[in-house]
């Protein structure tokens, strides 16, 4: 953002919509696995037919309050909901059950980390718990519109952030804390394209020192890559019209990301009266000590805390913690690895198999950790192997990519099937050291009229003749002793 | 046996019970009588003649299997704004003139649990929104105590019915006293129970933190039979309270030694009807003889409850009537040429003119910059009522009073709606406070109409209620009192 340096100052809030994965919806019954049929997971409470009540999923709640406490938030004691009233044909009710005055969650942060190492702690001001809407669809009904409320009534956390990042980089450091949080804690699956994470962003500029600029809100951006380009191109656009002479007007925006520009929706002249009062079908929510504390107590060590421990526990550099942290999965993984792989002295090994050969395959086949064809006891199988010079870290190599084949042997299985295990018997090197200076007369000469480069070419020979099973620093220690022989 | 429905409901009890009829020709008596009388009173909107038969042959099915409840086998008419599996239900609206309910209401559950005998969906104001039944889009109900005047409302096709002997039981919902008024007006018991008492699933909205479903009967032996079977914890339903069912049938032969009467000297301030206070006054001293004191109390808050009400209720309305949009089921506009078309003329042509009239007076309630100073304020004055009846509750057991101003008014008589309005003045401030509420027959007045006890009871205390009117009602006849139509003369 090259204009930033004019003196204009980018402030970014974020508004996250996360689906809780729950197996039913928040005020009925009805399933919320994504892709069914249209309407097959709808209920009368669903369709909004006359009579019809609203009950609260009580998961719902624990899920929302473990979101609480994973961003160290005040939970409302006694949250209520509300009824935000407006006309659309995938609202039923003709209002969407949310919380306004008394959230479930109260003001909380999370610490973001930038590229520079710097760590910037992000204010939230509030997550609420809300029903989802259903869809309408344009298509495939020439002139008409299809209504599908399959998803009317899934649990949404909304998750409303302070206007405390002021750069691209920072919202979206922001947002893939949420989204790493969310999953952490196992209350959403976070998945972008099924629309279970989506995301609004309060956009505005300033000149530094001044106050806050008009914002302008972009709706229900799903990538990564969208939220930065959607956010980039507001940017350029409201500087550039103030640089023009022009005013930004306070709307609601859309992001497209086909044309990479931002178009309006609707002024604040034209946003809808919402009309929120307290449902008066539902009681409100209260929460007891008692509640709160249980889940605490089976809440997850968070994703900072194990950083830090990584990092101390296991001597590993901030970067290495950071990422071995991206998920809980992944920190589990490395943890079993290290565990398996005989204790902590392994650790920095055992990182680097986890971070190099390990996510580099997994990147290459698409999969997630927890689809890794290789388990931790296996990965942690084979560092034992090396650390106690059984095979060599080149050997080791080979056992990983007939783990990754999905075998699901343990690396001894293989290192025995395929004779891998390093030869470390003195005698048997010693003879096949012996064969290869005997046959390479001109090389010794070499050797002793001091070429260097000749003495690992013979090395080379002896790895060779051993089918890489001697162990590399042996045989520089018996060759140099039978050369000065 | 031609005069079946002469009987009082505990004599057809027991005489299902012995054998000297069944379910089945009480039914077709009540039918008879329905397709006899009903078109001078425009009580149901749809008679159900062919389940009813199902269900009585069912019910004596029962019996002779030994497993009858105390009401199996009794007919009952249930107000159409219960949702009724595989029937219309109306709602009295022509938004929902085309609706077959796919589904049961609790109460219609429970009534069928009991072996009880659907006979129809009665008539009422458009989504219980009136107190007189001329709201309603299937036409005006008569009072069968002279077809000229008003049943009440908003169940007034349920009090026409059991007044004119077309069933000896019907359920009724209040908001602002839509059991308590009609019954009043018909000369009938009807009990307005403790909010949360009796399951709200599959009655229609109208007000969600005002409306109760309750019995109506002849007498407070009916009521209680009824509100037995209606009342209970509804997990289907969050504002339902899990509280234990008192035995209410039991209940019903208390003394009324040291019974206190709390008097609230608003409710017989101006306005109030002559004859009818002299009425009340006369069962006050009857309920003094049978041992209950009586204290005059202080109901301070007494005229704000209309005003809160009226600002309360259109605002919950407004947003629970969002639903019929035309979109999923109910009323459509033909053609609509847009979104905002079908929207606007669906809810037009949809709905009657007072439904609108509450929908945008609560959809102003509501509006950014009005919310404080009408809804949220008449959210204070309706706790500042509530606070008001516990105290007086610290003084007496009940209140007593009259159920509305005067008798039933002649149809058409209340063209203002405000003038309307102000009939509710006793009735509205109990479902503010959630309290319950029974209103029982005290007397004619010099035009043979029916005047209305009121007694409001503390909270849960619907069997105390019951017991008062019970000991009342074996003192007195006016509860056997029959309209000119349930004694075969023209009314």
């Amino acid at each position: 953002m090259a204009k930033l340096v004019h003196g204009w100052e980018v402030v970014i809030g974020l508004e996250i919509h996360c689906q809780l994965n729950t197996q039913s919806k928040i005020f009925s019954g009805s399933s919320t696995s994504f892709g069914a049929e249209p309407n097959t997971h709808a209920s009368l409470i669903d369709l909004a037919l006359p009579g019809v009540l609203p009950v609260l999923n009580r998961e719902v709640v624990n899920k929302a309050i473990r979101f609480g406490l994973g961003i160290d938030a005040e939970i409302g004691r006694a949250s209520v909901f509300a009824r935000k009233n407006y006309f659309y044909p995938d609202l039923p009710k003709g209002y969407q059950i949310s919380q306004m005055d008394h959230p479930i969650v109260g003001k909380g942060h999370v610490d973001i980390t930038l590229s520079d190492g710097t760590v910037k702690r992000i204010g939230v001001t509030r997550a609420h718990l809300e029903e989802d809407a259903g869809k309408s669809l344009h298509e495939d009904f020439a002139g008409m519109t299809g209504i599908d409320l399959n998803r009317a009534g899934t649990p949404l956390l909304e998750i409303v952030s302070e206007p405390d990042m002021r750069s691209t980089e920072e919202a979206l450091a922001y947002v893939r804390a949420i989204h790493g949080l969310v999953r952490w804690l196992g209350i959403s699956d976070g998945n972008m394209a099924e629309g279970s994470f989506r995301c609004d962003c309060n956009v505005s500029v300033r000149q530094v020192g001044d106050e806050y600029g008009t914002r302008c809100e972009l709706k229900n951006i799903n990538s990564f890559r969208f939220i930065e380009r959607a956010i980039e191109v507001e940017v350029e656009r409201q500087i550039d019209l103030i640089e023009s002479g022009g005013r930004v007007i306070q709307a609601t925006r859309l992001y497209d990301p086909v044309k990479n520009e931002t178009r309006s929706m609707r002024s604040k002249e034209e946003a809808n009266d919402y009309r929120y009062f307290p449902d008066p079908d539902l009681l409100p929510v209260v929460i007891t000590e008692a509640q709160i504390a249980q889940i605490r107590s089976e809440l997850p060590e968070l994703p900072e805390a194990r950083k830090a421990r990584f990092a101390s526990q296991y001597s590993l550099s901030a970067y290495d913690a950071h990422v071995l942290t991206g998920s809980r999965d992944l920190a589990d993984f490395f943890e079993g690895t290290v565990a398996a792989s005989g204790g902590d002295a392994q650790a920095k090994p055992a990182a680097n198999w986890v971070m190099g050969d390990l996510l580099g395959a997994l990147n290459k086949a698409e999969t997630d950790i927890v689809d890794a064809p290789v388990t931790p006891q296996q990965l942690g199988g084979m560092i034992a192997r090396i650390a106690d010079n059984t095979i060599s870290g080149k050997i080791a190599k080979q056992v990983f990519a007939e783990m990754l084949s999905g075998s699901g042997q343990s690396a001894d299985q293989i290192i025995s099937e395929k004779g891998l295990k390093q030869e470390t018997d003195t005698g048997a090197i010693e003879a096949i050291i012996r064969d290869v200076l005997a046959a390479n007369p001109a090389m010794v000469e070499d050797i002793k009229g001091g070429k260097e480069k000749a003495f690992n070419g013979l090395v080379g020979q002896v790895m060779k003749a051993s089918r890489g099973k001697a162990n590399p620093a042996q045989v520089n220690e018996l060759m140099k002793k039978l050369l000065a022989e | 046996m031609s005069e079946l429905h002469l009987l009082s409901l505990s004599e057809q009890i027991k005489g299902l019970a012995s054998g000297q009829f069944s379910s089945v020709e009480l039914t077709q008596h009540y039918l008879q009588r329905i397709t006899n009388l009903d078109p001078q009173l425009n009580s149901f909107i749809t008679v159900t003649p062919e389940l009813a038969l199902e269900q009585a042959a069912a019910a004596d099915q029962r019996r002779a299997n030994g497993k009858a409840t105390a009401l199996t086998g009794i007919p009952i008419a249930q107000k159409d704004i219960f949702c009724t599996q595989g029937v219309k239900t109306s709602c009295g609206s022509k938004m929902l003139d085309n609706f077959i309910a796919p589904y049961n209401a609790t109460v219609i559950g429970q009534s069928n649990a009991a072996g009880l005998v659907m006979l129809g969906k009665t008539n009422m104001d458009e989504f219980a929104m009136g107190s007189s039944n001329e709201n309603s889009f299937y036409g005006a109900v008569k009072n069968p105590w002279a077809l000229d005047r008003v049943p009440g409302g908003s169940s007034g096709g349920a009090a026409a019915a059991v007044a004119a002997d077309l069933a000896p039981l019907a359920s009724g919902t209040d908001t602002g006293g839509s059991i308590r008024q009609p019954a009043s007006f018909c000369g009938l018991t009807g009990l307005k129970p403790t909010y949360g008492r009796v399951s709200r699933f599959g009655m229609i909205a109208y007000a969600s933190s005002l409306d109760q479903g309750g019995p109506m009967a002849r007498d407070a032996f009916g009521c209680a039979q009824l509100l037995q079977v209606m009342a209970g914890h509804d997990a289907k339903d969050s504002t339902s309270v899990d509280q234990p069912v008192d035995d209410y049938v039991s209940g019903l032969n208390q003394s009324l030694q040291g019974l206190r009467i709390g008097i609230p000297k608003q409710y017989f301030a101006e306005g109030l009807d002559a004859e009818v206070k002299t009425k009340i006054e006369t069962a006050l001293k009857q309920l003094e003889a049978l041992g209950a004191t009586v204290v005059e109390i202080n109901l301070t808050t007494t005229e704000a409850a209309i005003p809160a009400y009226y600002l309360i209720a259109p605002a919950e309305a407004s947003s629970n009537l969002s639903r019929y949009d035309g979109v999923r089921y109910g009323y459509r506009c033909d053609a609509p040429k847009d979104l905002t078309d079908l929207y606007m003329r669906s809810r037009a042509e949809g709905f009657g003119a007072e439904v609108q009239r509450r929908i945008l007076i609560g959809t102003y309630a509501l509006s950014a910059g009005y919310y404080d100073a009408y809804y949220l304020k008449a959210q204070k004055v309706r706790r500042l009522i509530q606070q008001d009846f516990l105290k007086a509750f610290e003084q007496c057991d009940v209140i007593a009073g009259p159920t509305a101003p005067t008798t039933a008014y002649a149809l058409g008589a209340k063209q203002d709606p405000v003038s309307m309005y102000l009939g509710d003045i006793y009735t509205i401030a109990v479902n503010l406070a959630g309290l319950p509420a029974i209103s029982a027959p005290c007397g004619l007045d010099s035009e043979q109409l029916p005047i209305g006890l009121q007694l409001i009871g503390n909270y849960w205390r619907e069997a105390q209620l019951l017991n008062i009117a019970h000991q009342y009602q074996q003192q007195t006849d006016w509860h056997r009192q029959r309209a000119p139509l349930a004694r075969g003369q023209e009314a």
